[in-house]
């Protein structure tokens, strides 16, 4: 066989073999959607945002260690991997009591009426800081550096990096 | 050369003898002389145990019709001839758009609703046109309870008797209502929300006490199942599913079926230190009442946590059947179906009370039970002995069940495992067929099962017990099992022990079933059909699209017009139909326990509701 026509059928049989790739089908982000933490979203709070925040917010390490309370807690047990059950879902765009990093620490910290129990005293202020800054992750308002590319569990949930940002709702709370 | 024949034809003798004895030893025991005969339509068919079952005055005054767990109706003004002309009479809306599953009940003149949460009860007049309501009763339930209860805020429902209503509030509090005016009478706090506890049930009523059990078996929450004094609601006795023989209420009068089930605090001694007080076993579903054997059967939940790596040994006494005196509480045997199990495979569903044909046109008193595990239980109500298990869905995960020993058999490439997704077990969480019940229609001698065809792959990690917060350690993801479909429903005979009929059902089938001496039996499905069936053939005869997707219990009573009427609640909920009623987001696959990815279409299928239907035929 001469050369030229055996790199043609290797040539072939390569994109044969391609075609026969079936691949896994993920959905990219689309256009890069505009920063939604300042209050213009319509959490209704229009207060400073707290100075503590910048500490955790973005923060790669903070994040991670949420990550890891966010199943040692049992968090995962009601809103699943964002997703909701006995609790409300953390990955779309409804805020029950606000989505801001300050807010989502005091919904941790204090609980809420319809469930959420109150981790303060069982969690340190850290722990909770930690925790909201994943949560925040969640709904991909983190920048897709910081967040950690494969999730802690078994299961095949999508990760991190490919989660689309939500603009940030208020949801005015049902009794 | 005679002597060697003797010899060899002795020890053949001996080995015979033994093979006979050993063959005798093994058979089931015979049914004793004290069965009931019956003058059945047909000595062939499975009947509703009498006492269990009285003639129906064409009320509707528990859950699951009677004793015996039928939901038949004996009226038969509906049948497929006329079933096509069937209309709403009258439609009521609750006002609450959450999970509708309670049974709506009848006594004469009177509809009793117990709506969605916030499981507010309404009195509507049937005697005046559109049935107008009478009274409202609002229990105002303590708010956080709905964030502990695993599956939405649900409630099955009340009872009627004695001119009062017993029913749960999911702030664990049981009730009693004046039926006449709607005030309430008592109210008894059995548990505590903080730690997770809940009630859902539906209450049973019998002999002056009225039975409830709690929910929560997946916050760790600790089983038990309580008698009231119906008159004052003092509490009567508990009877625990897990620790020590006298939280259990097991005494002398304990008889195991089999050996597995026979020790002394097997409560205790079957799960790892002080795991028991955290181990689930809670009493959501059904219970049913024998009154000649004068005791009332029911079933545990699972055990918890879901990951079953974190409680070695059998896990008494969750996910199996209790036999309970009626009076004292005391345990009289108890059937583990599931023992140690590793899917969340509760053992709560209905228990129907049914007479099995037997040799010589006998009939041995059976308790028979559509598993979540996939099997469908005969046992004979008096000592718990299987007298068969049948498997009724797709099952992988379980080889069958040793009618010797009792004993599940389980599949070992299937157990769950640390670190590693395990894929395909069937059937998922969720199980064979969940809470909601089937109906047996004597005439047709078929059990009509309402079934899931999901599997599921399944990751376990350690969970920490924090009170109040799910227990699970589980990560699940759920979808169609073969076929695609993902419910089906079927016609059973028990006796012949094979499927009649099914039909297949594109949604989760979780809608309770009724069957009436028409012969038409009605179901829902999740996208809110309203379904009426041939129950003889399946062949779907009518249908009718209520607001939401049904999984509340249909029901049939004569109107004080004496005509016919069939109601049905329709609001989509529970934790097949929570995606759409909690707002969930359907792009996380572990959603609602991994119950989401199974039902990612739900909302375009429906949307929430919370409205009772009533249908009758034209005048």
């Amino acid at each position: 066989m001469s050369s030229p026509c055996r790199d043609r059928l290797i040539a072939l049989a390569l994109v044969a073999a391609l075609c026969g790739c079936d691949r896994e089908e993920r959905s990219t982000r689309g256009k890069p959607l505009p920063e939604t933490i300042p209050a213009s979203a319509g959490t209704a709070d229009s207060r400073p945002l707290d100075p503590r925040a910048a500490a955790y917010e973005r923060n790669a390490a903070a994040i991670a260690q949420g990550q890891q309370l966010f199943t040692w807690m049992n968090c995962v047990g009601c809103h699943s991997h964002g997703g909701g059950g006995m609790g409300p879902p953390l990955m779309d765009d409804k805020w029950r009591y606000g989505g801001r990093i300050d807010q989502i620490a005091a919904s941790i910290m204090e609980g809420r009426p319809r469930g959420m129990p109150a981790w303060r005293g069982r969690l340190t202020e850290q722990q909770m800081w930690q925790l909201a800054a994943y949560v925040r992750s969640l709904s991909g308002q983190v920048r897709k550096d910081a967040v950690s590319a494969r999730a802690d569990e078994v299961s095949n949930t999508p990760p991190l990096t490919q989660t689309r940002r939500e603009p940030i709702k208020a949801e005015p709370p049902s009794p | 050369m005679r002597r060697l024949i003797i010899g060899v034809g002795l020890i053949v003798a001996v080995v015979l003898l033994s093979a006979l004895v050993v063959w005798f030893l093994e058979r089931p025991p015979e049914p004793s002389s004290g069965t009931t005969q019956l003058a059945a339509p047909s000595g062939t068919k499975a009947v509703p145990a009498p006492a269990s079952s009285p003639p129906d005055d064409g009320n509707w005054t528990m859950p699951a019709k009677d004793y015996a767990a039928t939901r038949f109706s004996a009226l038969r003004q509906i049948t497929p001839a006329n079933v096509g002309a069937l209309r709403p009479a009258f439609t009521f809306s609750t006002g609450s758009k959450e999970g509708f599953e309670a049974a709506p009940l009848v006594v004469g003149p009177t509809m009793y609703v117990v709506g969605p949460w916030p499981t507010k009860v309404f009195a509507f007049d049937l005697t005046r046109p559109k049935a107008p309501p009478k009274w409202v009763y609002d229990p105002k339930p303590a708010p956080p309870a709905r964030g502990r209860a695993c599956c939405g805020p649900v409630n099955r429902g009340a009872s009627y008797s004695n001119g009062r209503l017993f029913l749960n509030l999911l702030d664990n509090h049981t009730v009693a209502v004046d039926a006449a005016s709607g005030r309430e009478i008592w109210r008894t706090k059995l548990d505590d929300i903080d730690t997770g506890a809940t009630m859902t049930m539906a209450p049973l009523v019998a002999e002056g006490k009225v039975f409830v059990g709690n929910s929560g078996g997946e916050m760790g929450v600790r089983g038990w199942l309580a008698a009231l004094d119906a008159g004052s609601g003092r509490l009567l006795w508990k009877g625990y599913t897990t620790g020590p023989d006298a939280d259990v209420r097991i005494g002398r009068e304990y008889r195991p079926p089999y050996p597995k089930d026979s020790g002394r605090d097997l409560g205790v001694k079957s799960w790892p230190p002080e795991a028991w007080k955290i181990g689930g076993g809670t009493v959501w579903g059904w219970i049913s009442y024998d009154p000649e054997l004068r005791l009332i059967y029911y079933g545990t939940s699972n055990p918890g946590p879901w990951n079953a790596d974190q409680r070695e040994g059998d896990n008494k006494f969750t996910s199996g059947v209790f036999a309970r005196d009626v009076d004292t509480g005391m345990v009289r045997w108890f059937y583990q179906s599931t023992p140690h199990d590793l899917f969340d495979h509760d053992d709560i569903n209905e228990i129907l009370l049914l007479d099995m044909p037997a040799a010589n046109g006998a009939r041995v008193p059976a308790i028979v039970r559509p598993g979540r595990n996939g099997f469908i239980y005969v046992q004979d109500r008096r000592t718990g002995r299987v007298l068969s298990a049948t498997p009724y869905v797709h099952i992988n995960s379980y080889k069958g069940v040793d009618l010797k020993t009792g004993k599940l058999i389980t599949v070992p490439e299937k157990h769950p495992v640390q670190k590693r997704v395990v894929r395909n077990i069937c059937p998922g969480p969720a199980g064979a067929k969940d809470w909601n019940p089937s109906a047996f229609s004597p005439i047709t001698g078929l059990l009509y099962v309402p079934t899931l065809n999901i599997c599921m792959d399944m990751g376990v990690v350690n969970a920490n017990y924090v009170a109040g917060t799910p227990f699970v350690g589980a990560d699940v993801k759920m979808y169609a099992g073969p076929g695609g479909h993902r419910g089906a429903f079927i016609a059973w005979d028990p006796v012949a022990r094979r499927k009649v009929f099914e039909i297949k059902e594109d949604l989760p089938l979780w809608s309770p079933v009724l069957a009436t001496a028409g012969g038409v039996v009605f179901y829902g499905t999740l996208d809110g059909w309203f379904k009426a069936i041939d129950g003889k053939t399946g062949r779907l005869l009518w249908r009718f699209r209520t607001e939401s997707g049904i999984i509340g219990q249909p029901i049939s009573y004569r109107g004080p017009d004496d005509r016919q009427y069939i109601a049905v609640p329709s609001g989509v909920g529970g934790w097949a139909g929570g995606l759409v009623s909690e707002a969930m987001d359907e792009r996380d696959p572990t959603g609602a326990l991994g119950f989401s990815n199974v039902t990612r279409d739900l909302n375009e299928r429906t949307p929430k509701g919370g409205t009772v239907y009533v249908f009758a035929l034209p005048r």
